[in-house]
């Protein structure tokens, strides 16, 4: 018999033809295409692709989003004289960087120096509040309550954060993030370094340990629920009807292992608080950087958190307090 | 089996992929702990790589000391506006030694006109005499960075007429378009290309490399992180130029604390500042002296880093002194040395 036991799904539950899904309101958009199955993407999820829902949130976010990257993308382009072999040879160390620090915030710099990074910054923005409004509609569309948008919501505000919120604060467009694949990596490391070590900020250790919490909670969670697959625990409409084997040895493994255990209900808020956490405590991080502390080693140092080592150079002095050169 | 092909496909041109286009270090690779324990304070070396430095073995080869005294060069010939002093054994060693280190291949007439030594006719001789009195400032007065090591002109030419490593300022530096291309003199990141000019070329900006602030709250300081990016690239180039990581020099915890860095981080300060100062003192007094074919694709002159003389060694020619027996080259006794070097090593 085939069973559900396996790091991938080995069974592909079909119907005869795609399902079309409930009834949309009326004045929805039609959904899009007929439905189709994929026996590979049946591997990792279902294999029935489509119908899509689009609606006008949808395309409006597309056209956003898609405006957004195209004035990135010609940026890079014309930043390598456009010239199609080298922009796929320097594609990762390309970027449209946001204005240069004498523009202040300045909202219509010249284009060619950061103007196009606030047109790319301003469609972007917009395509993701779009976004977040369609999951808003679709989960309320389906009866649902409104977690995966809140979530989402979290993840926004730390982009924000970065790219709109701390540069007017800091009063200029160049304390943000370029858009660059490499480009926006250096400014990671760049601003860690000018800020003193962003890893003595205590909003970026909480944003940490809500990331690899989130990590540890996922595999938990997920190997739980494999493991215990063989008595049907991903099976839902059973363990609703009766908490049986599956659900009850789930939870009597952790209370052995650790003596506390999630439930089968709250695992969930364990998880969605993580993953929400993690970006809403890494905004507050990166709000208070440059706004109000300046370098983070130097705070870790006056609150006591940053320990101190014994010195094995024997004394190293500036230079440049001696004087002559 | 219709379920394993695409993986194994798509399995194999990553590993083919990661097996062709990376320069891996393979064991043994050598890390050597300097600083406190679990501080991360480690020096890590590819052995092969770094014993299969070229540089010691391609020394030229010594040339037999002659003694000192007899007359002096500047009765002997014409027109010598340096080393007139020394004895002229002495001087046509050196002449000879120089053959070696800057124009193997092209020997003499590289500089001198063939009929006639004395002539100035050739940029060439020009050139060498302000850098012959720029490797004795060098080995005179900054001590600080070269120590009793010294420098020749084998260290920046090895065999070169134009050393290897010099660069132009790219003209218009300070705009955005001074990143976001690969660049091998900040370690292939997308940090400025151009981390010199701003640091290396004039004195104005002596001391803006440093953008971490001092104060634990924001008391004003308003280096950009525009700015901390032209700081790391420079610390990229050095660290490319000398063969070494972050903490050879620094505590990565603490880039900006002298107090936790090592001795190291001193030698380097000083080095920028000898680079800075040899920059504006010889290279930028040879305006006009270089032809067009010297200078940069904007007529920029050419100019020293790190890397000149390093060429991706934290010493030199792996510490080997050439000087030491060209005491014509050398300057007397430390005359110029910083107070504040008590605290760096040797």
């Amino acid at each position: 018999m085939a069973t559900y036991q396996n790091i991938f799904t080995q069974v592909q539950v079909r119907g005869a033809a795609p399902d079309e899904g409930v009834a949309l309101p009326i004045g929805s958009l039609p959904r899009l295409g007929p439905g189709r199955f994929h026996y590979w993407l049946g591997k990792i999820g279902d294999a029935q692709i489509g119908p899509l829902y689009l609606g006008w949130l949808g395309i409006a976010s597309l056209v956003c989003g898609f405006i957004a990257i195209e004035i990135i993308g010609l940026n890079m382009w014309a930043s390598v004289n456009w010239d199609p072999i080298q922009f796929v040879r320097q594609l990762p160390w390309l970027a449209l960087e946001p204005p240069a620090p004498a523009y202040g915030t300045e909202i219509f710099p010249p284009l060619k120096e950061g103007g196009w990074w606030l047109m790319a910054g301003f469609f972007l923005t917009t395509a993701i509040f779009l976004w977040w409004a369609r999951m808003y509609r679709r989960a309320r569309a389906l009866g649902m309550g409104t977690h995966v948008a809140w979530a989402f919501a979290s993840a926004i505000w730390l982009y924000l954060v970065l790219g709109f919120i701390r540069p007017l604060l800091m009063g200029s467009w160049a304390e943000a993030v370029p858009f660059g694949i490499f480009p926006h990596l250096d400014w990671t490391a760049a601003f860690s370094i000018r800020y003193g070590n962003l890893f003595y900020n205590p909003f970026h250790m909480l944003s940490i340990a809500f990331l690899y919490g989130s990590a540890v909670l996922f595999a938990m969670h997920g190997a739980t629920v494999l493991a215990a697959t063989r008595y049907g625990a991903e099976r839902e409409i059973e363990q609703v009807l009766d908490r049986g084997t599956a659900f009850e040895r789930g939870a009597l493994f952790w209370r052995w292992t650790m003596g506390f255990n999630a439930t089968a209900e709250s695992i969930h808020r364990w998880a969605w608080w993580f993953a929400v956490l993690c970006p809403l405590t890494g905004g507050i991080g990166i709000l208070l950087t440059g706004t109000v502390v300046d370098n983070w080693y130097l705070w870790a140092v006056k609150h006591h958190v940053a320990p101190m080592y014994p010195h094995v150079f024997g004394i190293v002095t500036d230079p440049a307090l001696g004087g002559t050169r | 089996m219709r379920a394993w092909h695409p993986i194994a496909v798509i399995v194999g041109v990553l590993v083919a992929y990661g097996l062709f286009t990376n320069n891996w270090s393979r064991p043994p690779v050598q890390s050597v702990q300097e600083g406190y324990r679990g501080l991360g304070m480690v020096q890590v070396t590819d052995l092969r790589q770094y014993l299969a430095n070229p540089d010691v073995d391609k020394l030229p080869a010594p040339i037999p000391e002659v003694a000192a005294g007899g007359p002096a060069a500047g009765e002997q010939y014409k027109n010598l506006k340096v080393l007139n002093d020394i004895s002229s054994a002495e001087f046509i060693r050196l002449m000879a030694a120089i053959t070696a280190w800057v124009s193997p291949q092209q020997g003499c007439a590289y500089c001198h006109d063939g009929a006639n030594f004395a002539s100035d006719a050739k940029y060439t001789k020009i050139v060498a005499r302000r850098m012959i009195q720029m490797t004795r400032d060098v080995n005179q007065n900054w001590k600080s960075h070269v120590a009793m090591t010294g420098v020749t002109c084998y260290t920046c030419h090895r065999g070169n007429p134009v050393p290897m490593n010099i660069w132009y300022s790219e003209p218009g530096n300070n705009t955005v378009a001074g990143q976001n291309h690969p660049s091998e003199v900040v370690g292939s990141t997308s940090l400025p290309s151009d981390p010199f000019s701003g640091f290396f070329a004039n004195a104005k900006d002596a001391n803006s490399i440093r953008i971490i602030g001092n104060t634990a709250l924001q008391e004003g300081n308003r280096h950009s992180i525009k700015q901390a990016e032209y700081t790391y690239g420079l610390m990229m180039t050095i660290s490319k130029s000398l063969g070494v990581n972050c903490v050879f020099c620094h505590n990565s915890r603490s880039f900006f604390d002298w107090q936790q860095s090592s001795p190291k981080r001193a030698l380097a300060w000083h080095g920028i500042q000898m680079v800075r100062n040899l920059n504006m003192t010889y290279l930028d007094s040879l305006a006009g002296v270089f032809p067009p074919n010297r200078l940069g694709p904007h007529g920029q002159l050419p100019q020293i880093s790190c890397a000149t003389c390093h060429q991706g060694a934290h010493k030199p020619l792996m510490g080997v002194s050439l000087v030491k027996t060209f005491p014509e080259l050398q300057g007397g006794e430390a005359e110029n040395v910083a107070p504040a070097d008590q605290g760096s090593p040797q």
